[in-house]
Parts: structure tokens; sequence; C-alpha cells
């Protein structure tokens, strides 16, 4: 195993550790938001599909890698504009009126 | 000097993203949550986009802009429809690593070292199994397909022997990454295996599934990291992941069930024998009568379940929400964890209906709140206040954790009929003298209840 393979494996096992510390915490009012979040942060799956279709270095790398950036854009745009609608619907009570 | 600025853009968004999901833990900070997000992943674009190896610009311009046109109706949906987008946009999450890690294997076979294969193997059976539960799952949950579990004898059998069968070409895979000709098998099997692994799930099992679906497309994204040996995928997909674990363990505790339990146990099958209760009195009431009553209560706490969704009567409970406040009584809204069709769905149902969010109750804080209660109105819920899961421990949802609504001084429940619900089981709350049940729509019953009470 390289290096490179055993930085990784540390930076899994910490980032496996803060996302359950953090998501503990999240407020069982905003689970659905939570993840509807998480599913828009995991469309960072275009990062890979950019480079894979990008450097088109065959046509089925080309092929595949333009069809998973199309399918991650939907998640990015989609996710983070559902939750920020969502979000924005919480409200607290109004002020009472005279 | 440019491959330093990508490591240090990447490294900027890793740090949104943990800080996005870290205020979405309140309301308060929600909004910003969700704008450090948008920020980590335009981070995340532009760097990749200043990869000098990228060269074909004008296919990543449509394949992006294509994308951005399904996403923006696919966020405008309605709040009811809000599980199978979910589970949709989890397909197609799966798909994108699905593919990536299948580009990647057929470019690099045969010289790939055996751990990029292991991760890469976990990538796509991961990401294929999940494209087509998901597939599955948002049309359980659309009912396009039959939202009954479909069940047939050996069925946990064949389903095991078809993901084992993947798993051991996955391994033969590993050890001799040349065997080409295998993968697309094993990319077959997976496809079939998510189909089968779906089928057996009822609806009310759906939050669970739809949480771990949502950590598998998490990990599967997560190991693309590794086999790019890219550490901001590995941080996001291990983010997702985790979120995924961790709701699907609440949804698990708040049904007193195991995992191995909701993926196999097949919940939900309809139990002719417990439908077949003897005739029980019970006291049913005319919304004047239940107006009448709601007219002096003080106290009254709503429970609504996926009944009040299906009816879309969230419109109109927000109404008799506000009548109710303005004569004067406390009107709170109890909800459990696993009430709708994915975690929270409640909350964001109700909050839709303009309900301030302090007036939900959490299960715990709601049951401490029952026995001061003057009125318990439940709407469109059954199994999750059926006082049987505390004390009949022959009762299929025995040990469940439930809204104790049977505590309040007067409960009344809307129903359409005596029918036992979705998974059958008999709920002697309906029976008790505190009870009365109300028959009818939920949306057009609470619309003749706000009728009733306004009109004094």
């Amino acid at each position: 195993m390289s290096s490179d393979m055993l930085s990784n494996l540390y930076v899994f096992l910490l980032a496996t550790f803060v996302g359950l510390e953090v998501i503990r915490r999240v407020t069982p009012l905003l689970h659905t938001p939570l993840m509807s979040l998480t599913n828009a942060i995991s469309a960072i799956a275009v990062v890979g599909s950019l480079v894979i279709a990008g450097k088109a270095e065959t046509s089925l790398s080309a092929a595949l890698g333009t069809v998973a950036v199309a399918a991650s854009m939907i998640n990015v745009v989609g996710g983070y504009l559902i939750t920020y609608r969502m979000v924005r619907m919480f409200k607290k009570r109004e002020p009472k009126k005279p | 000097m440019s491959e330093n600025l990508i490591h240090f853009v990447y490294l900027a968004s890793a740090a949104c993203f943990i800080l996005s999901l870290k205020w979405l833990s309140a309301v308060p900070t929600a909004r910003r949550g969700v704008i450090a997000g948008v920020i980590g992943m335009l981070l995340a674009v532009g760097g990749t986009l200043l990869d000098p190896s990228i060269e074909h610009y004008r296919y990543l311009a449509v394949a992006m802009v294509v994308g951005a046109i399904i996403g923006v109706p696919m966020a405008m949906m309605p709040m009811t429809a809000v599980p199978q987008r979910t589970a949709l946009s989890h397909a197609f999450g799966a798909l994108a690593a699905a593919l990536v890690g299948t580009a990647e294997f057929f470019l690099r076979t045969p010289r790939i070292d055996h751990f990029t294969m292991g991760a890469l193997t976990l990538e796509v059976i991961l990401g294929s199994l999940t494209v087509t539960a998901s597939l599955m799952a948002a049309g359980k949950l659309q009912e396009i397909l039959p939202t009954r579990p479909i069940v047939y004898p050996k069925q946990n059998y064949v389903n095991l022997s078809v993901l084992g069968l993947a798993v051991l070409i996955g391994i033969c895979l590993i050890v001799n990454p040349g065997a080409w000709v295998l993968f697309p098998v094993m990319v077959l099997l997976c496809l079939v295996f998510g189909v089968f692994l779906i089928m057996p799930i009822g609806g009310a099992d759906m939050p669970t599934v739809i949480a771990l679906l949502n950590s598998y497309a998490g990990l599967s994204s997560c190991m693309m990291g590794f086999v790019l040996n890219n550490k901001l995928l590995i941080v996001a997909g291990a983010l997702d992941g985790s979120s995924g674990l961790i709701l699907s363990i609440i949804m698990c505790k708040a049904m007193n069930r195991s995992f191995g339990n909701v993926l196999f146990g097949a919940f939900g099958q309809v139990k002719m024998s417990a439908a077949q209760v003897e005739q029980k009195p019970y006291r049913s009431a005319s919304p004047e009568e239940a107006a009448d009553l709601l007219r002096t209560a003080d106290s009254v706490i709503i429970v609504p379940g996926y009944g009040m969704a299906v009816a879309q009567a969230q419109h109109k409970v927000r109404e008799l929400f506000d009548v109710l406040t303005r004569q004067g009584a406390k009107v709170r809204f109890a909800i459990h964890p696993v009430a709708g069709r994915m975690p929270g769905h409640m909350n964001v149902l109700l909050a839709e209906a303009n309900i301030p969010y302090d007036n939900l109750l959490e299960m715990d804080d709601a049951n401490s709140e029952f026995p001061q209660t003057d009125v318990a109105l439940v709407i469109g819920a059954n199994d999750v206040t059926n006082p049987a899961a505390r004390h009949d421990e022959g009762s299929p949802i025995y040990g469940m954790p439930i809204l104790d609504v049977d505590k309040a001084r007067t409960v009344m429940v809307i129903k359409r009929t005596m029918n036992p619900g979705f998974a059958g089981i008999e709920n002697e709350l309906y029976y008790l003298d505190k009870t009365l049940m109300l028959f009818g729509d939920a949306k057009a019953f609470v619309s003749e209840l706000v009728k009733a009470l306004s009109g004094s």
C-alpha cells in the first residue's frame, strides 16, 4: 500500500468521525433538509466525473463521464435549491397581534 | 503552481462542507449552512476546472447545463413528494459514482493495484445496487409500483446469493484486475440485487430504507475518492455516509427494529389473523360534537401522520391551529420520528403550511405533556399511537416507542373507517372510553371542525 493510500485512510477515518459528531447534533426538525443537503454534498462525484469526461481518454470514458457529469449536476442544482426552499419554510411564532 | 492551488481550493471546499452540516444543526443558522454548502460546491467545481488535463470543455458545458436544467424542476416538487424526489436523487448520485468507477476501470485495467481495485469494486457495487434500489423506492413512494411488500418463499436466500455472487466476482477482480469480462457481470448482478432488495419492503419502512440508500450513495462517492486519490471526495462522501447511517439508526430505534429486520423482515404484510378481532364497542362523534369539546379545551396536541399528508390536509390543519389558538388554547404538534415517508417529513409539511416550528414537539417532550393535555387529536397516524406497543408482548409492534396519546384526557381520532392500518395491526386506542372516533376524510373533517368552531 502506498503512503498516499494510507493518508487517504486517515482522512476517511477522521471525516467519518467528524460527520458522526456534527450530524448527531442536527435537530430532528431538520432531518429532511439534512438528507437533501447531504445528497447535494455527495454530488461531489461531479469532481471525478469532470476529470474523466474532460480528459476523454477513450470514447467510452468520455461518454460515461459526460453522463455522470449531468447526473451529478442534477443533484448539485436540485439538492441545494430544494434544501434552501425547505429551510426557508421554518418560521418562528409570529409576534402576537395587538 | 496550479496543482497546489487546486489542492488548497479543495481544502477550503472540504471545510465549507463540514461547516455547512454544522450550521444545519439548528433552524436559525440553517440558511447559512445551505449557503456554505453551495460555496463548497462552487469551489470544488471551479478548482477541478483549473486542472490542466481537462481539455474538452464543450462536452462538459453541455452536460452541466443539461444537469442543471433537470435539477431545477427536481427542486420545485411539492413537499408531499419530497420522499420520492430524494430517492430519485440518490439514484442520480449513485449513477454518477458507478459510471465513473466503470470508466476508470476500463481505462486502467489490467494495471490496477489491489488496494485501488478494492475501492473501485466497492464503489461500483454500492453505486449500481443503489441506482436500482433507489429507483424502486421512488416507484413505490410515487405508487407507480405496488407499495405492499412483494414476498415469495426463500426470498432472502435468493437475494443474498445474488449479492454473494457479485461480491465473489468482485474479489476475483481484486485478485486479477485484468479479468475485465467479469466486470459487466458484477454490475448486472448488483443492478438486479438492488431491485430484489426493495421488493419485500413496505411503505412504513421507507424512512429507514431511504436513509440507508443515502448512506450507500455517500460511501460510493467516498470510494471514488480512494480510486482517484482525491481527499475532497473522501471527506464529502464520508460526511454523506455517516449522515445516512445516523438517520437509519434513529429510524430503526424509533421502530424498535434492527437493520436486518427492516431489510429482510418484510414488515407490513397483511396479517389476516390479526385483523379478525371480534367487534368491540367504540364511540364516534360528529364534527359539531367534537368542536364543542375542542371549544372548552385549554391545551390540544395534534398528532399528524402520513394519512394527513395523503389527504393533503396540512393547510386545513393550519386553519384549525389558528382557530384554536385564537380562542386561547395552547396547540402543539407531536411528531413521531417515523411519521411520514422519510426522516423529518412531517416537520417539513407542517412548516410549509406555516405552522411555527416552536409548536412542534419531539416524541419525548410530547410524552411528558400528554398527561396535562385536554385533547389529543390524531390525524392520519395509527401504529405510532397504539398503546399495545407498551404492554402487549404478543403484538408485532411491542417495544416500539410510541406517542402516549392515551394519557390525554380526551382522545380524538380522525380516520376513514375502523379498518386496521397499513401494518394490519388492531389499535386498542380506538376502543378506550376516552376515545372519540371521527369518521371521514382528514381534509374534509378538519374543515368541518374549523367551520363549526369559527361559527360560534
